[in-house]
């Protein structure tokens, strides 16, 4: 396994965001993550990905607790993440974005990594735009850079946060089809997604959040058949 | 990425731009110059010169620290300080060399200045530049308890220091001249080498994969964190490194000035203000900016010192003028209306040359929308 939590939970004073959230991600898998609007999906992220200490839980990578591991150590570890709210380096070039996610996410100097940030840059879509300050950015480009500069990292585990929304039907194609290929050389990937047809193009699993807890897993299609889900989504039967 | 090719890399990095070329050309034949402005140049020339690099060499680390790692400390003094104490322990009580007990005293410096982080790291902000100050605070309550330096009243360097240090005594016998006058050229020496030293330890810093780290940490620290950068120990790396470059620089400016007290060594106005000044109202952020700040702050002292106290009133009206309506500086606006970078830190991404046609780098195609 190279994701397991335990019992992971998160309060914000009354409202528990994750409330003892259980499961596990094999070496290889593509797991989708689904829930309204306020399921507590992106506080999962940052309790794996360490930008928040959970309230009570631990997070195990490679069976390896890391629960009291920094972000900074996680990514180093092998966990790469793009934020649903963009948060670009402003004033450095998409270039340098990238440039400093491979230098530190791996360790190595500038002139090892150049390649393999042209690379991702192309594979992206945003090589035109190599030497714009990602401030200047689009709200479309800012979250291909988000993706961009966590691959940049070379994670093992790849957390998605809502990259597909707002894109054509053409590049959600291309985003569909670039995901796949990242998955198909062997990386492990998590990603939170609304635009459930995109979703189910790449995952072979779907976990169902609500309220902060894990309310369904399994099969994406029979997860997004079952009552359970229709009654989030679509409200009981009267 | 699997597919990549080592024998026939298709991206290059370029930093250098031809204005930067031209300017690291005009820097040799500036250095040159000045290395042997001791040759022609009188007396005064060489104290007012001692002045500017030193003060040169405290602008750019409160800059490498302010305006790079944005850790606003009003306590520089602290290592200024002690720095100068320092020299005067090595050469008093240890007869070191000074040149020697300068790179020591920085050396100290920097270390006490690793477990300082520890204590004023746990501020933030305000709370920062404040802690920061009580810190310099207690090292000066500290060093004036010291009675084999002088205690509170302080005390002088010893001829053997000074007049007849290896250094100063060579070059009377190089040129023949006066001990005092040897002594200056030995100082304003000295002083070139910090100044070039700082420039250069600051711009190699801002050049290598930490400088990327320090912009990444100063957009969105948390995202940083998220890349694999650790910001705790890059601030924690730059202000070690400020410290002792503060050490030296307080070393170096007490062994001219031959006397030291507390009160003096850890003034907030002279080794922090001052280059607070400088910094601001040159352009923080940038390495041009010091050395416009300093020519522009030594113009003024020397205009306006015979007013007393109301130079200061003047010195920090026009700081809040600049702050105001020139937030970048002098530099730092010039720079921005005519894209002028002497040091350029800007990474571009290119084809390799190999690949041919010039048009299809992405860097050429996007150059002009810095928008």
């Amino acid at each position: 396994m190279i994701l397991e939590l335990r019992d992971l939970s998160k309060s914000f004073g009354a409202l528990k965001a994750a409330d003892a959230i259980s499961f596990d991600v094999p070496e290889g898998e593509a797991l989708g993550i689904i829930g309204p609007n306020g399921a507590g999906k992106s506080t999962l992220f940052s309790l794996v990905s360490g930008a928040l200490a959970p309230s009570a839980g631990r997070v195990l990578l490679d069976g390896r607790d890391v629960t009291r591991a920094s972000a900074q150590q996680r990514c180093v570890a092998g966990i790469g993440r793009s934020h649903q709210i963009p948060a670009p380096f402003e004033k450095l070039t998409v270039f340098e974005n990238l440039l400093v996610a491979a230098c530190f996410g791996r360790g190595k100097r500038e002139a090892e990594v150049v390649e393999s940030c042209g690379e991702v840059l192309e594979a992206t879509g945003l090589l035109s735009k190599a030497n714009r300050l990602a401030g200047s950015l689009s709200l479309l480009d800012r979250k291909r850079l988000e993706m961009a500069r966590a691959l940049a990292t070379q994670p093992r585990l790849l957390l998605l946060d809502e990259i597909a929304g707002g894109l054509t039907e053409g590049e959600c194609q291309e985003l569909v089809a670039a995901i796949r290929k990242i998955h198909a050389s062997g990386t492990t990937i998590i990603w939170i997604e609304h635009i459930v047809h995109a979703l189910l193009a790449v995952v072979s699993r779907l976990v169902v959040l609500n309220f902060g807890r894990l309310i369904a897993q399994g099969d994406p299609r029979e997860v997004m058949d079952s009552a359970q889900v229709r009654e989030i989504y679509l409200g009981s039967p009267i | 990425m699997a597919m990549t090719n080592a024998a026939a890399p298709r991206f290059a990095i370029r930093t250098r731009t031809p204005v930067s070329t031209i300017a690291a050309v005009c820097c040799v034949v500036l250095v040159v110059v000045l290395a042997a402005l001791p040759f022609f140049a009188g007396r005064s020339v060489m104290q007012n010169m001692f002045f500017i690099l030193t003060m040169l060499s405290l602008a750019q680390f409160w800059n490498l620290l302010a305006g790079y790692s944005g850790l606003i400390s009003v306590g520089q003094q602290a290592f200024v300080g002690l720095g100068a104490y320092l020299l005067f322990a090595w050469t008093i009580l240890g007869g070191v060399d000074p040149v020697l007990a300068i790179v020591l005293s920085g050396a100290i410096a920097a270390l006490v200045a690793l477990p300082t982080s520890f204590l004023v790291f746990r501020l933030k902000g305000a709370y920062f530049a404040v802690g920061t100050w009580v810190v310099a605070e207690v090292f000066r309550l500290i060093l004036a308890q010291v009675k084999i330096l002088g205690g509170g009243t302080g005390t002088a360097l010893p001829k053997e220091a000074t007049n007849d240090a290896a250094f100063v005594q060579w070059i009377v016998q190089m040129t023949g001249e006066r001990a005092a006058v040897a002594r200056d050229k030995a100082d304003y020496w000295l002083a070139l080498i910090l100044a070039i030293g700082a420039i250069g330890l600051v711009y190699g810093l801002l050049r290598s994969r930490r400088g990327l780290a320090l912009a990444a940490i100063r957009d969105n620290e948390a995202a940083s964190g998220s890349v694999g950068v650790d910001a705790t120990r890059m601030k924690r790396l730059v202000y070690v490194v400020s410290a002792f470059g503060a050490g030296m620089t307080g070393a170096l400016i007490y062994l001219a000035k031959a006397r030291i007290s507390p009160d003096a060594a850890f003034s907030l106005i002279d080794w922090t203000a001052f280059v607070f000044f400088i910094v601001i109202i040159g352009g923080i952020a940038t390495i041009e900016g010091p050395i416009v700040g300093v020519l522009i702050f030594w113009l003024i002292q020397n205009e306006l010192s015979s007013f007393g106290s109301v130079y200061l009133m003047l010195l920090g009206a026009l700081a809040i003028i600049v702050m105001l309506f020139f937030p970048k500086g002098v530099w730092g606006t010039l720079a921005e209306r005519f894209d002028l970078h002497l040091f350029p830190i800007r990474r571009s991404l290119e084809f390799a040359s190999a690949a041919g046609d010039p048009k299809s780098s992405p860097a050429v195609e996007e150059e002009i929308s810095h928008d």
